[in-house]
C-alpha cells in the first residue's frame, strides 16, 4: 500500500511532466507508437480511483487488529492515517495537493451516507422522540451558536485573543458553523458504543435535523457579514427567521416528495426488477441536488425522502432487489464515511493555512464543551416534564458529551469568502482542531465514558411473538383509554394517522399484493418461521445430508401465491427447491418461499444466530432428534423404541402428502407458512405406549399428530375437521413399512371419511372461506386421548358439522 | 392526585358516555365508546368489570388514574397494587384481557381468539393457528400447552409495561 501512495505521490508530481511526452508524441510524425503513456488521458479518474483505494486500504489495515478499533474507534485511526498520508504528499510535493474540497464534500462524499441513514432509519423510535429530537436540533443549535459567537465576542473585546481582525458578526458567523452536531461524527464514535436506542436517536436524530438551522443560520450571518453591520435591521431578522421555517420545511417536504415518487415508482417495477435499486440511488441523490438547488436543507431533504420511501420500498420490491439496495448503500455510506475521515487527516497537513492563534483555539474548545453540556441540561429538564419516559441524567451527560463536530463545519469553514472574512484561515484551523478533538478525543474517551457512567446499553432483542402481541394489545388498551377518556393523546393521533395511511397511502403506493400482507404480526410470524426453517437446513447440512429433505419434501416451506398453479406441485417441489430463488433473508416476505438450498448456504453464513433462540433450541431439542432417527431408523424393528418420532414422521408425511393433494384442487387461499417446529411439542405431550394397543386410539393419535405437525395444532375447542384426499401422495417407502399395522392405518385415514364420525368437527367460517377442503385441526383429538373426553362433549362455538359436507 | 380540573374534564365525559344518565356507566355504554377498537370488549371487561356491573364515577376515575404517568416510571417496574381498587399490577391486568375465563392461565382459544381479533382479515386461520402455536411455544415453559401467569410475565419482562401503559392526560 505504501508503494501505491509513492505511486500517487510519483504520478501527481510527474503529471506536469508527462504532458512532454505527451507533445512529445503528438510531433512524433515518423512512426506508430506500439504502447503510449497517457497520463493525461485518464488523470482525473485515475487519481480519483487511486485515492478511494488507498481509503480502502487504510481501512482494510485498521480493521485487520480488533484489539486497537476496541479502544480508538475507526474515525480516529482513519484521520491519523490521513495524517500520515497527507505527510507522504507533502514531503514529496511540498504542496498540498489533495485535499477535502467542500464541492467533492457536499456533493459526493455526504450524498450516500445521509442516504443511507434515511433508507435505515428506525422510523417509530424516531417520530416517537421527534418532539425532544426538534427541540435539541433547532433550540440547542441556535443557542449554541449564539452562546460561542457571543462569548467569543466577548473575549475578543477582552483582549484574550490578541490582534486579530473578527467583528462580532463574523464571530457570530463562526459561531453558526460550529455549532452543528455533525452526523457524521456522531455515527463514527456511536457505532461502536451501542448505547440504548432511545439515547441514540436522540443524539442521531438532532444531529440530522440540525442541518436545517446550521443551513439557515450560516446563510443568514453570511448574508449580514457581506451586507455590512449597519444594514441590519428588523426586517432582515424576520427575513432570517421566516427563511429558517422555509429551509427546513421546504427541504423535508421536498424529501418526503421524492420518497413518495419514489414509492410510486417501485410500484410499477414489475417488469424492470433489475433496475429497481437504481430508482433509489439516482432519486435520492436528485432530492438532495434539488434541495441544494433551491437553497433548502438538502440534508433533510435526503433525509426524510429515505424515511419515506423505507416501508414501501420494502414491501414493492423483490428480495434481491430489497438486498442489493441495503447493502449497496452501506458500501457507499461506509466508503464515504472513510475517505471524509482521510481526508480530514490529510487536510490538516498544509502549511499553507496554518494560523495559530492560542486563545481563540482553546476558548473555542472551552466553550463549546461547556455551552453543549449547559444547553443539554436545560433542554432536556424542561423536555422531562413533559416526556412519558424521561432522559435519565446519565443519558444527558452522554447527550452533551456526544455533541461531536465533524466534517460538515469544516466543509462550511472552508466555504467561507476570503474577502469578507480575514481571518479565515484562522477559523479554518480552528475547526480542524475542533473536529479532532471530538473525534479523535471524544471517540477515544466515549466508550469508557458510557462503561463507567454504566449507560443503559442497547439490548439484543429477541423477538418473541408474545412480545409483539402483547405490544399491540398495548397499544390498544392505550387508545381505549384515550378514547374513554375523551382526550386525544399520542396514540390516538398516533393511530388516526394509522388508519389513514393504510386507507389511502398503502393503497397508492403499495403493490396490491405487498397490500394483502402487510400485518405487522404476521411479518414477524414469517420472518420467525424463516429463521427456523434456515435453523433447520442448516443443522441438517452438518449432518450430513439433506437427503431426507428431497425425499421428504414435506418439510419445507411452500411457495404460494395467490392463484398459483398447483398442478405440479408433487412433483416439482423438488424441482421447486432446486430452481427457487427462494426468500432467503429473513424480512423479506413477497412470495413465501421456499428453502433454496442453493441459497440457503450462501445465506448460512450470512444468517446471524443470535435470533430465535428459543426456537433454534426447540429445533435443537425436538426436530432433529425426530429427523434423525427416523433416518436412521425406519425399520419396523424400531418402531418400539422410537415410536413417538417415528409416528410424527410419518403422519406428519400424510399430512404434508394430503395437503398436497388438496393444493392440486385448486381451490387454495394463501397458504400458510410451513412451521417446522411443529413436531416439538407433541413429543412430551403424547404418552402414546397405549395408543398402540387400541387401534381406535391410535388412529385419533396419528390425525392428532398430523394435525400437530401441520402449521398448528390446538387443543381448544376449535372445531375442525379433517378432510384428506385420497391420492397418490409421495409414496415413500421409507415410511409405508412405518404404519402401525394396527387397523385404521391401514385403511389410509383420508380415505375412511366414514370414520371420521368420531371427531365431527366442523371448520371455522373463516377458515371455510379461506381454505376449503383444506387440512385442519384435530385438536380435539389430543384430549380424546388424554382426558377421555370426545369431541362432541366439547363445545363447538363454531358452525356446526354440517358444513364439513361443503368441503368434501 | 388528580386535579380539580381534571375532575371536571372526566365527570363531563362521564356524563357524556352515560347514556342512560343513571349516575354510573354500563359495560354497553364503554363499549360504545369503543366501537373501533378491536379488542374493546375485552378491555371493557378487563377493567371495568372486576365484580361489579356499574362504574360509578369515582371507580371511573380511579381506574383511570392507573395510567398515569407518575413516579411508575421514576422507579421501574415495580408498581405497587393499589389496595384501594381492584386494579392489580399491569401485567396481571394484560394477562386479564386474554384469561376471560379467569382460570389463571391463557389457552390456545384464548390467545387464538386474541390473535384474530387483532389481525386483519387477510390473514388466514391456518396462519392465526401458526401464530398462536408459536406463541405459546415462544412462552411456554412448562410445557403444558397454556400460558400461566408467571410464564406471560418472564416473557414480557424485557417489556417495561409501566412505560408502556402510561397515557399523558392526567397531569
Amino acid at each position: 500500500m505504501m508503494i501505491l501512495v509513492l505511486l500517487l505521490c510519483c504520478v501527481s508530481s510527474a503529471a506536469p511532466q508527462e504532458s512532454h511526452h505527451e507533445h512529445g508524441g503528438g510531433h512524433n510524425a515518423t512512426g506508430i507508437a506500439i504502447v503510449s503513456f497517457k497520463w493525461h488521458h485518464v488523470e482525473s479518474p485515475y487519481l480519483v480511483a487511486v485515492w478511494i483505494l488507498v481509503c480502502f486500504f487504510g481501512k482494510l489495515l485498521i480493521e485487520a487488529n480488533h484489539k486497537i478499533t476496541n479502544y480508538i474507534p475507526e474515525s480516529a485511526l482513519l484521520i491519523c492515517f490521513g495524517f500520515i498520508l497527507g505527510g507522504i504528499v507533502w514531503g514529496a510535493d511540498k504542496v498540498q495537493t489533495f485535499k477535502l474540497t467542500p464541492t467533492v464534500f457536499f456533493f459526493y462524499l455526504l450524498p450516500p451516507i445521509m442516504l443511507d441513514t434515511g433508507y435505515s432509519m428506525p422510523n417509530k423510535l424516531f417520530f416517537t422522540n421527534l418532539g425532544a429530537i426538534l427541540i435539541h436540533a433547532v433550540i440547542g443549535t441556535v443557542w449554541n451558536a449564539a452562546t460561542l459567537g457571543l462569548s467569543l465576542w466577548g473575549c475578543h473585546q477582552g483582549g484574550a485573543m490578541g490582534n486579530i481582525e473578527i467583528g462580532l458578526l463574523q464571530y457570530l458567523l463562526y459561531g453558526s458553523l460550529m455549532a452543528a452536531v455533525d452526523p457524521v461524527a456522531v455515527i463514527a464514535v456511536f457505532e461502536q458504543v451501542h448505547v440504548n436506542e432511545v439515547l441514540f436517536i436522540l443524539v442521531f436524530g438532532e444531529s440530522l435535523l440540525n442541518d436545517g438551522v446550521t443551513v439557515v443560520l450560516f446563510n443568514v450571518f453570511d448574508a449580514f457579514v457581506s451586507l455590512g453591520g449597519g444594514a441590519i435591521d428588523a426586517k432582515e431578522i424576520i427575513k432570517g427567521i421566516v427563511s429558517f421555517f422555509v429551509v427546513a420545511f421546504g427541504g423535508s417536504l421536498l424529501g418526503f416528495v421524492f420518497g413518495l415518487l419514489m414509492s410510486l415508482l417501485s410500484r410499477c417495477t414489475k417488469n424492470v426488477q433489475i433496475i429497481e435499486p437504481g430508482f433509489i440511488f439516482v432519486l435520492g441523490y436528485l432530492s438532495y441536488l434539488t434541495a441544494e438547488m433551491l437553497s433548502l436543507s438538502s440534508i433533510l431533504s435526503v433525509v426524510f425522502c429515505g424515511i419515506c420511501c423505507q416501508k414501501y420500498m420494502n414491501s414493492n420490491m423483490n428480495e434481491n432487489s430489497i438486498q442489493t439496495v441495503r447493502y449497496a448503500m452501506k458500501v457507499f455510506a461506509n466508503g464515504s464515511e472513510t475517505m471524509i475521515f482521510v481526508f480530514l487527516g490529510i487536510s490538516a497537513i498544509d502549511k499553507a493555512i496554518w494560523v495559530w492563534n492560542t486563545g481563540f483555539i482553546l476558548l473555542t474548545l472551552l466553550f463549546i464543551l461547556i455551552y453543549r453540556f449547559i444547553g443539554v441540561f436545560i433542554l432536556t429538564w424542561m423536555l422531562n416534564r413533559y416526556r412519558l419516559v424521561p432522559i435519565s441524567f446519565v443519558d444527558q451527560i452522554i447527550m452533551g458529551y456526544g455533541g461531536l463536530r465533524g466534517a460538515v463545519a469544516y466543509g462550511l469553514a472552508v466555504n467561507l469568502n476570503e474577502s469578507k472574512i480575514k481571518e479565515k484561515n484562522l477559523m479554518v484551523c480552528t475547526t480542524l482542531l475542533v473536529v479532532y478533538f471530538t473525534v479523535i478525543l471524544q471517540g477515544v474517551t466515549m466508550k469508557p465514558l458510557v462503561q463507567w457512567l454504566k449507560v443503559k446499553r442497547a439490548e439484543i432483542a429477541e423477538i418473541t411473538l408474545i412480545e409483539k402481541v402483547q405490544n399491540k394489545v398495548f397499544d390498544h388498551m392505550l387508545i381505549a383509554i384515550e378514547d374513554i377518556s375523551g382526550q386525544i393523546g399520542d396514540n390516538y393521533m398516533r393511530n388516526k394517522w394509522r388508519n389513514f395511511e393504510e386507507k389511502w397511502m398503502s393503497r397508492l403506493l403499495l403493490k396490491p399484493s405487498a397490500r394483502k400482507q402487510q400485518d405487522h404480526l404476521y411479518n414477524v410470524f414469517h420472518q420467525l418461521n424463516l429463521q427456523d426453517a434456515m435453523e433447520y437446513v442448516k443443522e441438517g447440512e452438518r449432518r450430513g445430508s439433506l437427503e431426507f429433505i428431497r425425499n421428504e419434501s414435506a418439510f419445507v416451506d411452500f411457495k404460494k401465491k395467490l392463484g398459483e398453479d398447483y398442478e405440479e406441485a408433487m412433483p416439482d417441489i423438488m424441482a421447486d427447491m432446486a430452481n427457487d430463488q427462494g426468500g432467503a433473508s429473513a424480512l423479506r416476505r413477497d412470495v413465501l418461499p421456499t428453502v433454496s438450498l442453493e441459497m440457503h448456504e450462501q445465506n448460512m453464513r450470512g444468517l446471524r444466530e443470535a435470533e430465535g433462540i428459543n426456537a433454534h433450541h426447540l429445533l435443537d431439542q425436538h426436530l432433529y432428534k425426530g429427523r434423525k432417527q427416523h433416518r436412521y431408523r425406519y425399520s419396523r424393528s424400531h418402531l418400539d423404541i422410537n415410536q413417538d418420532e417415528n409416528e410424527v414422521q410419518e403422519i406428519f408425511q400424510r399430512t404434508m402428502r394430503s395437503r398436497l393433494e388438496s393444493f392440486k384442487s385448486g381451490k387454495m387461499g394463501v397458504a400458510p407458512p410451513k412451521t417446522i417446529t411443529k413436531h416439538t411439542k407433541r413429543e412430551p405431550q403424547t404418552k402414546m405406549p397405549n395408543g398402540k394397543n387400541k387401534p381406535y386410539h391410535s388412529g385419533d393419535e396419528d390425525f392428532e399428530f398430523s394435525e400437530g405437525d401441520s402449521a398448528s395444532g390446538y387443543d381448544t375447542s376449535f372445531p375442525t375437521r379433517v378432510t384428506y384426499r385420497a391420492g397418490a401422495g409421495i409414496e415413500n417407502p421409507a415410511f409405508m413399512p412405518d404404519l402401525d399395522p394396527s387397523s385404521p392405518l391401514h385403511i389410509p385415514p383420508w380415505l375412511a371419511d366414514a370414520g371420521m364420525e368420531v371427531n365431527p368437527v366442523a371448520p371455522s367460517e373463516r377458515a371455510q372461506v379461506r381454505t376449503p377442503g383444506y387440512l385442519h385441526r384435530l385438536s380435539s383429538l389430543r384430549t380424546n386421548t388424554r382426558s377421555g373426553e370426545t369431541a362432541q362433549d366439547r363445545d363447538l362455538p363454531t358452525p356446526p358439522p354440517h358444513r364439513d359436507d361443503d368441503h368434501l | 392526585s388528580v386535579s380539580a380540573a381534571h375532575l371536571l374534564r372526566l365527570h363531563q365525559r362521564f356524563q357524556l358516555l352515560d347514556k342512560d344518565s343513571s349516575g354510573s356507566l354500563r359495560s354497553e355504554d364503554l363499549e360504545a365508546a369503543l366501537s373501533e377498537n378491536p379488542i374493546g370488549v375485552r378491555i371493557v371487561g378487563a377493567f371495568f368489570q372486576l365484580g361489579q356491573e356499574m362504574v360509578d364515577f369515582p371507580s371511573f376515575v380511579r381506574i383511570l388514574a392507573h395510567f398515569r404517568p407518575t413516579e411508575k416510571n421514576r422507579t421501574g417496574d415495580g408498581v405497587q397494587p393499589d389496595p384501594g381498587t381492584q386494579m392489580k399490577c399491569p401485567s396481571s391486568v394484560a394477562f386479564q384481557l386474554y384469561d376471560r375465563d379467569r382460570d389463571g392461565k391463557i389457552s390456545r382459544t384464548e390467545l387464538l381468539q386474541v390473535l384474530r381479533e387483532m389481525l386483519g382479515l387477510q390473514v388466514t386461520e391456518e396462519q392465526l393457528q401458526s401464530i398462536a402455536e408459536r406463541a405459546i411455544q415462544e412462552a411456554n415453559l412448562d410445557r403444558d400447552d397454556t400460558i400461566c401467569f408467571d410464564e406471560f410475565r418472564k416473557s414480557l419482562e424485557k417489556v417495561n409495561i409501566n412505560h408502556k401503559l402510561s397515557v399523558r392526560f392526567l397531569e
